[in-house]
Parts: structure tokens; sequence; C-alpha cells
């Protein structure tokens, strides 16, 4: 008799997406989908699509969704919440939507300590634009605006949001990931278990950083990029947790000991 | 309940209250301010939420937000502030969300000044952020038809599900006139269930999507064309004014809205008491605007006035609706400076005299 | 019929409270009013000043250009409201503060030491109600007992006041009424 020990999440809707091959969203989403359905909290869930690569994320999760002007959907997901504390609100969002154009809603919202969770997806890139530069892009990286590699010089270091994120004095929890291979995912998975855990629990405000590959903007082939994302980007955003409610500091910690 | 003399932004804030509306998010900005603050003490009391926001920008995101949870909310500002709502308020159309929002007019254009201006009339009703939408627009002349006016704007904005916004100035902000509510107000709308909003879905709908992105052509004109109709609807059913002494006869008609509108009867007073013959229409929806109102009105005069303080916006408006029918003249002033009773007398005295140039836009 | 009078003054000399005491009362005695303040920067610390309507109308302009009455308590609202005054209509000023009088002959005009009286009567900050009293008097524009059940709501909370605001109304009433001419009443 034949068990079934794999298949799609309730929560994730059963449609091919449109992203690229070698792009990691997909990966994202099924995670967060799996968490929701663990939780059991598929059916007061309300998830908002920022603009950027995921703008159609509302087709590809099965649960409500609201669409949110480019780098507002901490605003919106804070409306949300305080329209109907029950729900659980999420925010999906890329690099250039949280980190360049909605620095000032991302703060806020957290220092408001809004219990919603944010996914915040950082591939160091503009994607659905075509490949700009991203606050987040490595220096030296070649981006269609800075076609001979990020100078610090003139457009500064990239940012780092969940170093940033966890200087809030508001409790929170902030930590980066990557999906970049099957173990670090099962770690990925539970740092956003956490996260919607700390939100179902109202606890704080929760927000993890997942790293994720851009094979069409960066250039390179599927298989290499995540040799990239290793070689690149870890070394200047290493994963952990950040901050957690009980805990003040700023110090990464590993996610196990 | 009895009356209360309230003032404007107080009266606005409680208006809301008592149409059901439990949340408001907000920025500060003179001369506004007092709405917020009323709304921060009075939300609590109801079981509500007030949030100061970031920035107007961030606030009107999160009217976007609870609108689309299926809420009542509101949120307030004054021009700069509106500016920066704009692209808020285009999504909010797009994706047909009910929300309020009341824009206490400030003399621009830029930082401005803080004192009354109608300079916001374009803004309001034809171009308060980018696409092809409308937002109603009411426009109060007292703090009784402000506080009358928010409570419809609630009910609009539902039956509609499209944004409504109350357009009145720092006159109407900070003064303080007798106000009463009525219990048991009935709303001006049958309204349905938001079926649509994001409240969870268990699966017995389809999931609900609040969202204005339409990647498919055929697909945005079929909602554009969707839209469309709806403003047609409001056209043909919202159109709101005020006439004084129009059932009468005239020579001069006068057409100014909102709290100047009180500055010219103050004036059509003083003028019939000499023996003048005026009347005055008194738009009080903007968008949609009174245009066969006026139009009919206007032919039993044998010219128009409208006062206006702005360099002349809804003057275009009324030569829409005349169509160069009847010679149309204009009196306004500007940066914060209010029209004076005293002006409009002797304005429509020099149109009657022949020593009143009447105004040819194109 | 309507009243109206512009009230001007320093900021904190409470000159916007006693507006809308006059406002209340005029809405108690089932009249038509409207309280319209100064706003802007010059709140803080500059002067202030409201314009209060009272009619048996609707009020039609609720900013009045050329007032019927002006209740002046510093020199700079002297000058800046005198010139406005409509023709035959009533200037009060606080001689406490304001070692002048007027410069219009066209004018009724009531001069009151506001703040000795206040400070004779033990109640150094009822220069307000005093002058609020002596516009009363001079003009008769609510009925005087109407104005003393507002003091008694809008202290409600401090008893202890309410007594020595009262006498500082009727004694500026006493003052104002000695003074009265027949002040200029058109619709």
């Amino acid at each position: 008799m034949a068990e079934t020990v794999f298949a799609r999440p309730e929560s994730l809707a059963d449609v091919s997406t449109h992203y690229c091959p070698g792009c990691t969203h997909g990966s994202i989403h099924r995670l967060v989908a799996e968490v929701l359905d663990e939780l059991g909290v598929r059916e007061r869930t309300v998830g908002i699509a920022p603009v950027g690569c995921s703008v159609l994320a509302y087709n590809y999760f099965n649960v409500d969704f609201q669409q949110a002007a480019h780098g507002r959907a901490p605003a919106v997901a804070t409306g949300v919440k305080r329209a109907r504390p029950d729900l659980i609100v999420f925010a999906y969002q890329g690099d250039g939507d949280l980190a360049s154009i909605g620095m000032a809603e991302i703060v806020h919202c957290a220092n408001r300590g809004e219990k919603i969770t944010v996914v915040f997806v950082n591939n160091a890139i503009y994607g659905m634009t075509g490949g700009q530069m991203a606050p987040t892009t490595m220096p030296g990286q070649v981006a269609t605006t800075c076609q001979l590699g990020r100078d610090v010089d003139s457009a500064g270091h990239p940012i780092r949001v969940a170093e940033l994120m966890a200087t809030l004095r508001t409790p929170a929890f902030v930590a980066r990931a990557t999906v970049h291979n099957p173990l670090v995912s099962i770690h990925a998975k539970e740092m956003l278990r956490r996260a919607f855990t700390y939100q179902v629990e109202g606890t704080c405000f929760s927000l993890v950083e997942v790293l994720s590959t851009c094979p069409t903007n960066w250039g390179i082939p599927p298989v290499e990029a995540t040799g990239w994302l290793e070689k690149n980007m870890l070394p200047y955003y290493p994963v952990g947790i950040f901050k957690t409610p009980e805990s003040g500091s700023r110090e990464p910690k590993p996610l196990v000991d | 309940m009895a009356k209360k003399l309230m003032k404007g932004s107080e009266a606005i804030g409680e208006a809301a209250v008592q149409a059901g509306c439990k949340l408001f998010f907000g920025y500060p900005i003179t001369p506004q301010n007092e709405i917020p603050e009323y709304m921060s003490m009075r939300l609590p009391q109801i079981g509500g939420a007030f949030v100061q926001a970031e920035s107007e920008v961030a606030a009107s995101n999160m009217i976007y937000g609870a609108a689309g949870a299926g809420e009542r909310v509101m949120t307030s500002s004054s021009s700069p502030g509106v500016s920066l709502m704009s692209e808020a308020i285009s999504y909010l159309a797009g994706s047909e969300l009910p929300v309020v929002i009341v824009n206490i007019v400030r003399a621009g254009p830029g930082l401005g000044g803080i004192l009354p201006s109608q300079g916001d009339y374009f803004q309001a009703t034809k171009a308060s952020g980018h696409g092809d939408f409308r937002v109603l627009v009411l426009a109060p002349w007292s703090i009784q038809e402000a506080a009358d006016l928010v409570q419809d704007a609630f009910d609009l904005a539902d039956y509609y599900r499209n944004p409504v916004m109350i357009l009145g100035d720092g006159l109407i902000g900070q003064m303080m006139e007798p106000v009463e509510f009525f219990e048991g107000r009935v709303p001006t709308k049958e309204l349905e269930p938001k079926t649509w909003a994001t409240t969870g879905c268990d699966g017995s709908r389809p999931t609900n999507v609040v969202n204005s992105l339409f990647l498919d052509p055929e697909e945005l004109e079929q909602h554009n064309i969707h839209l469309k109709a709806k403003y047609d609807r409001m056209v043909a059913d919202e159109v709101r004014f005020a006439g004084y002494g129009t059932d009468e006869d005239y020579d001069v008609l006068i057409v100014a809205y909102g709290t100047v509108a009180r500055v010219c009867s103050t004036a059509m007073e003083e003028l019939r008491e000499e023996g003048i013959k005026v009347a005055l229409i008194r738009p009080v929806s903007l968008y949609p605007f009174p245009y066969r109102a006026i139009r009919e009105a206007a032919m039993k005069a044998g010219s128009v006035l409208v006062v206006e303080l702005s360099t002349g916006q809804m003057i275009e408006d009324v030569q829409l609706a005349l169509a160069r029918s009847r010679p149309v003249h204009f009196h306004n002033r500007l940066g914060g400076m209010l029209v004076s009773p005293d002006e409009v007398v002797a304005k429509v005295k020099a149109m009657l005299g022949g020593q009143s140039e009447e105004v040819h836009h194109g | 019929m309507q009243r109206d009078v512009i009230m001007a003054g320093f900021g904190g000399q409470g000159i916007l409270l006693i507006g809308k005491m006059l406002a209340y009362a005029g809405m108690h005695e089932g009249m038509e009013v409207s309280w319209l303040p100064s706003y802007g920067p010059e709140m803080r610390g500059g002067t202030a000043n409201c314009t209060v309507v009272i009619s048996d109308k609707p009020v039609g302009s609720p900013v009045i250009r050329s007032p019927r009455a002006v209740v002046a308590m510093n020199l700079p609202s002297l000058e800046k409201f005198e010139p406005d005054i409509r023709e035959g209509g009533l200037l009060l000023i606080n001689s406490s503060l304001i070692n002048r009088g007027a410069e219009r002959d066209d004018l009724t005009v009531v001069e009151i030491p506001a703040n000795e009286v206040a400070s004779e009567l033990g109640n150094p900050r009822g220069a307000n109600m005093v002058a609020l009293g002596a516009y009363l008097g001079a003009t008769d524009a609510v009925p005087i007992d109407s104005v003393i059940e507002v003091i008694r709501e809008t202290f409600a909370a401090k008893p202890a006041v309410i007594d020595v605001n009262i006498e500082a109304l009727r004694k500026g009433y006493e003052l104002g009424a000695a003074a009265r001419q027949p002040e200029p009443v058109s619709a």
C-alpha cells in the first residue's frame, strides 16, 4: 500500500509559478506554505504581496492576499492586523521593495512591534525590472545600473537588513536563512516556523531574511548560482538568529548550539 | 443627542465613530492635527485602533490594508500630505477599496502656508493619483454638514467600493459650531456584506485577493470598463448641490463651494437688501459635479460669478457646464487670504455695471 | 439679527476661552453660532484672537472682516483690529494693559481696566471674565445668566473658581452697561 511522503502543501496553490529556473522564490514559497499548514493557520492567514518578482505571490498561495504598492507591504500588513488582530498576516518582500523604497515602512512596522511576519527575500539584485543594482548588491557585483560593478564609494555598501532590524529596542524575532541546499533549507524552515509561531502566540514582530539566487540577472547558469551565493553572499550575510523577543542582543547565534 | 458645540476636526472624528469607523491611521500636519488627536483618544474607548504612521505614505497604505480586511477606516491630512497619499489612493481605487480620506486643504504649492485654500480642487476631482479613476468628493460648508457628510461618506465608500474624499479647509477644521448626531441614523445606501474582503479562507469560497495588477491588457481593459460603469452610476445618482434664491428671479448667479459659499451667502443677502437680484448655487459633491443643475440655474441669470480660493479650478467645470451660453466672471483670493462678503458685493456690482471682464479659457 | 465680535489679546489671557463661552451661551439661547480661532504659529505666545458670530439665522460668513465689536485685551490687538470695526461699532479696550484710547471717533468706546478689576476681586486671572462681562453689559448679545450657566459648566471640575469668575463677569457687566450706547444692529 502506497504512502504519500511528499505532497503539495494545502497553503500552496496548485499552479506553476513564473519564476526563472534556478530562482529560489519557489522553494521559499513552499517553506512558508508548509509552516502555515503545520501551524494550522491557513484558514486565517492573509498574505501581502510586494512589487517585484514576487508581485504575483497571490496566485501561488492558497490563502487570502492583498497586493501592496512598492515598499508598502508592512504598512498594508499593519492595516490588516490592526483591523483584524485574529488574522495571521505576513508580508513577502524582496530587497528593492523592503530595503530601498520601503525602508521607512519596514523599520517603523518593526519598531511599533506589529504582530506580523515578514519574509524578506534577498537576492542582491532587482529581478523584475531587469537586473538593476539593489541596496543589497555586493561590492563589485555587476548590475545593469552599475555595469562596472557596485562601487561602494558612490553607492555605499550593501545593507544588512537583519543586522539593522536587530538594533531596534522593540522585542522582535529577526533571523537570516538561506535555501541554497536542502540542509540549510531545513534550517530556514525552522526559522520561518519560529517567526510565525511568535505571531500566532501574539508575542512580537518577526522577520526572516532569506538569501536567494537570481541566475538570470546575475548572468550565470542556475547550477553555478548556489555556489555564487555561498562564495559571495554568505560571508557578508551570515545566517543565524539576530534577535529574539527574550534577548536584546545583536550578536548572531547559530540556530543549533 | 443634544446639540454640542464642536470643533470641526472633532466633529469629523466623532462622525466617523458614529458611522462605525473603528480604525484611523494618520500623520501630523497642520491644520488638521485635531482629527488624529481626537481619534487617538476616542478609538481605544470603542475597542478600535489608532496608529500614528511614520508618514502619509504609510498611513494611506495602512487604510488600504484595513479596508481590504473589510473594516471601516479613515485617514485625514492636509494638502502636502494628500500628495504623498496619491499613490495609495490610486491603488485603493484600482483595488476597489472603501475608505474615507479627509483633506483639510491648506494653501500651496509646495509647503505653501497653513491657512485656508481651495487649491486642491483639481487634485481631488481630477487627479488624486496616477491612472484612470475617480474619487467621490464631498465639500461641507458647515461643521454640521461636515459631520453629516462624513457619515454619508462611509456608506458611499462601501456601496461603491471606492475612496470618498471630504474636502474641507482650515475653517472647517478649526471652527466651532453646534453639531447634532442623530441616533438611529439610517445608512444612505443599502449595503451588502463584504464578501470580497481578505478575512481568511476556509475553503468555503475561493481565496480573496485585493489587487490592482492586471498584466493582461484585455483583462485590464475589462477592469477599466467596470470602473467606468461605476463612475457613471455615481454621476447618475450622487450629484449633490444646494441652491439659495434659485427659485426666484435673479440677474447674477454665484457659484461657490465650501466655506467660500458661506461668505457668498452673506454677500447675497447684502445685495438683496439693496434690491440687486442674486442667487447662489453650491456644489456639495465636487465629483460628481452638478453640471446640469448649474446649467439650469445659470439659464435664468444674465451672468455667472464663480468665487474660489484658487487661481481658477472649479471655474473650468462651471464653464464646461455652461458651454459659453452665459458670461462667466471670477473672483478669488489666494495664499490663505479669504474672500470677504464686501469683495463679492463689489464684484457683483462691477459685473452689473459693466466694469468686470468675463473669463475665457481656451 | 446678527452679533459678531473679534476678541483678541496675548496667548494665555484666556481670549479663546471667553469666545467659546460666549458661543456656548448663544447656542443655549437657541441662536445660531460660530467660533473661529486664529490658528498658526502666532498661536504660541503671540497674539490670539477669535471671531464669534451669534445670529437668529444660519451664520453666513464665519469670517468677519468688519466686525460689529472688538474686545482688545492688549495694544497689538487694538492696533490690528481698531481700523476694521464697522462704523458705529463697539470697541472695548483693556485699559490695564493699553495706555491709549481709541484713534477713531465713529465708535462706541468702552475702556475697562480689566486686570485691575480682576485683581481687586482677588482673581488676577479673571481679566478675561471681566472683559466678557463688559462686552455683555455693553451689548446684551446674550443674557448674562446664560453665560453664568456656561461658567458653571466650564469649571464644573474646579468648583473653587466658579464663584470668583461669576463675580468678575458681573463686575465687568456693570462697567460695560454703564458705558452702554445703542449698538448699531443690522441683519
